[in-house]
């Protein structure tokens, strides 16, 4: 099993890099086209800015390498942001996978921005979800949120309802930090390497 | 809906576990990995890990134990004490944190919290108070408490937020090892005055505690060291208690 972590101006990656380890799983990271093309899963993290990953992204020629991958793919908190169609935050069009936008949560007195702190899934569709049940804990850090969409595979609600996470064909998106979400965000990991 | 937060927070100094009173006294109390796998078992949201050695080997020694503690706990941290640059800051994220915490080099540079939200997002930029009331106002303090500055912390509270700090963690220092309790007032006047959560330290010492700085106090999350690290509060009997007295909290 080849899993491969998508390397750009992103922070964050060790912690994916150090979660598939508690799995057994050597992942590298890497933002050469053969290596890519070559993984049997591959993971897009992220952590940042939408606008200067997307450009790095366009620069690097990734943008393309991405679209063109056919093995499952898993987006992570700004990574599935950036496979969706477009964003506020920088106002750029991104990868255009996924038919959603990206919003900014709403700036009133009954929530507080960003989302940080655990909150639950719902609605779970997809092999990704096997073995879970409905409404249990993951572990949020966003400001921006994806609406809901026919993409739409889970559900959480922050003063409105959005996309935790979204799939279609091989590609996955989730909102929540599964490296960081403790045993359950592991058997997320581990139904997505199982795929 | 989104929890309320329960922090253990473990103050580090030369790699190990240590704990003081009102910023002073500083005892041993453990491995500081050993301890975040055990907070994690029973149920910590998140832990947060002040830095307060002060020596030149600091850099290297604590990026090394944020790398040693990324690879063994599966919940997220943050990590404080003596960052003053973008380039302190990238080195922890990249060693594994998922947040840092600022606090004397933000107030000496305010635009630095500015750098760090634009170069690694709000999310991961937690501003630090400590604060100490005093002829009727609370007053921000610097160098872990022990200078005084003449700024008010609701107005340093609301810049910081303006500039882009995605948290904050606001320790009363007069409430701080105490055990009678969290401030509530300052706590309360913060968290409305601000968008982004706020995190109540200084002054845990029962279960009541932190019911009150939720519901009165209107934290998103409390943090305590002492009452965990000696085993005064169990974190599940704690998480259980205050489901029970229906504060949002994950089981």
């Amino acid at each position: 099993m080849k899993v491969s972590i998508i390397k750009y101006n992103s922070g964050n990656v060790q912690s994916v890099l150090f979660a598939l380890e508690r799995i057994g799983i050597n992942a590298i990271i890497t933002n050469n086209v053969d290596e890519l093309k070559t993984s049997d899963k591959i993971i897009f993290p992220g952590v940042g800015e939408a606008s200067s990953a997307m450009s790095y992204l366009k620069e690097n020629g990734l943008d393309n390498v991405i679209l063109n991958l056919k093995q499952p793919v898993l987006g992570i908190c700004l990574g599935m942001q950036l496979m969706c169609n477009y964003s506020e935050e920088g106002k750029i069009n991104c990868l255009g996978i996924f038919d959603n936008q990206i919003k900014l949560f709403p700036s009133n007195n009954a929530i507080k921005v960003p989302q940080i702190g655990w909150n639950t899934i719902y609605d779970l569709k997809t092999n990704l979800y096997t073995g879970f049940k409905e409404d249990e804990y993951m572990y949020f850090v966003h400001s921006y949120y994806a609406e809901i969409g026919k993409s739409t595979v889970a559900k959480t609600t922050h003063g409105l309802e959005y996309s935790s996470s979204l799939q279609k064909d091989n590609f996955y998106g989730v909102q929540f930090h599964p490296e960081k979400s403790g045993t359950l965000g592991q058997a997320l990991i581990e139904n997505f390497i199982k795929l | 809906m989104l929890t309320k937060r329960i922090i253990p927070c473990l103050d580090i100094k030369d790699g190990r576990t240590v704990k003081g009173i009102n910023f002073e006294n500083i005892k041993d109390a453990g491995d500081p990995v050993e301890l975040a796998i055990e907070y994690a078992k029973q149920g910590a949201d998140e832990l947060v890990f002040l830095d307060i050695t002060a020596t030149n080997e600091k850099r290297k020694t604590l990026s090394e134990l944020v790398t040693r503690i990324a690879k063994h706990i599966n919940i997220p941290f943050t990590v404080g004490g003596g960052i003053s640059s973008v380039e302190d800051v990238s080195i922890l994220l990249n060693a594994g944190a998922d947040k840092i915490s600022v606090n004397t080099s933000a107030v000496k540079n305010p635009q630095l919290i500015k750098e760090l939200a634009n170069r690694f997002g709000s999310q991961c930029v937690v501003l630090a108070i400590d604060t100490k009331f005093e002829d009727n106002n609370w007053f921000v303090y610097l160098n872990g408490g022990r200078i005084k500055t003449e700024l008010k912390t609701l107005d340093w509270a609301k810049q910081a937020v303006e500039l882009g700090a995605g948290e904050i963690l606001l320790t009363s220092m007069n409430n701080d090892g105490t055990k009678n309790g969290f401030a509530i007032d300052i706590t309360k006047q913060i968290s409305e005055a601000v968008n982004v959560p706020i995190i109540a330290s200084g002054g845990a010492g029962t279960m009541e505690h932190f019911k009150d700085i939720f519901q009165k106090g209107k934290a998103d999350a409390a943090l305590a060291a002492s009452v965990f690290h000696y085993k005064e509060i169990a974190i599940p009997k704690l998480k259980s208690y205050l489901k029970l007295n229906t504060i949002n909290i994950r089981l």
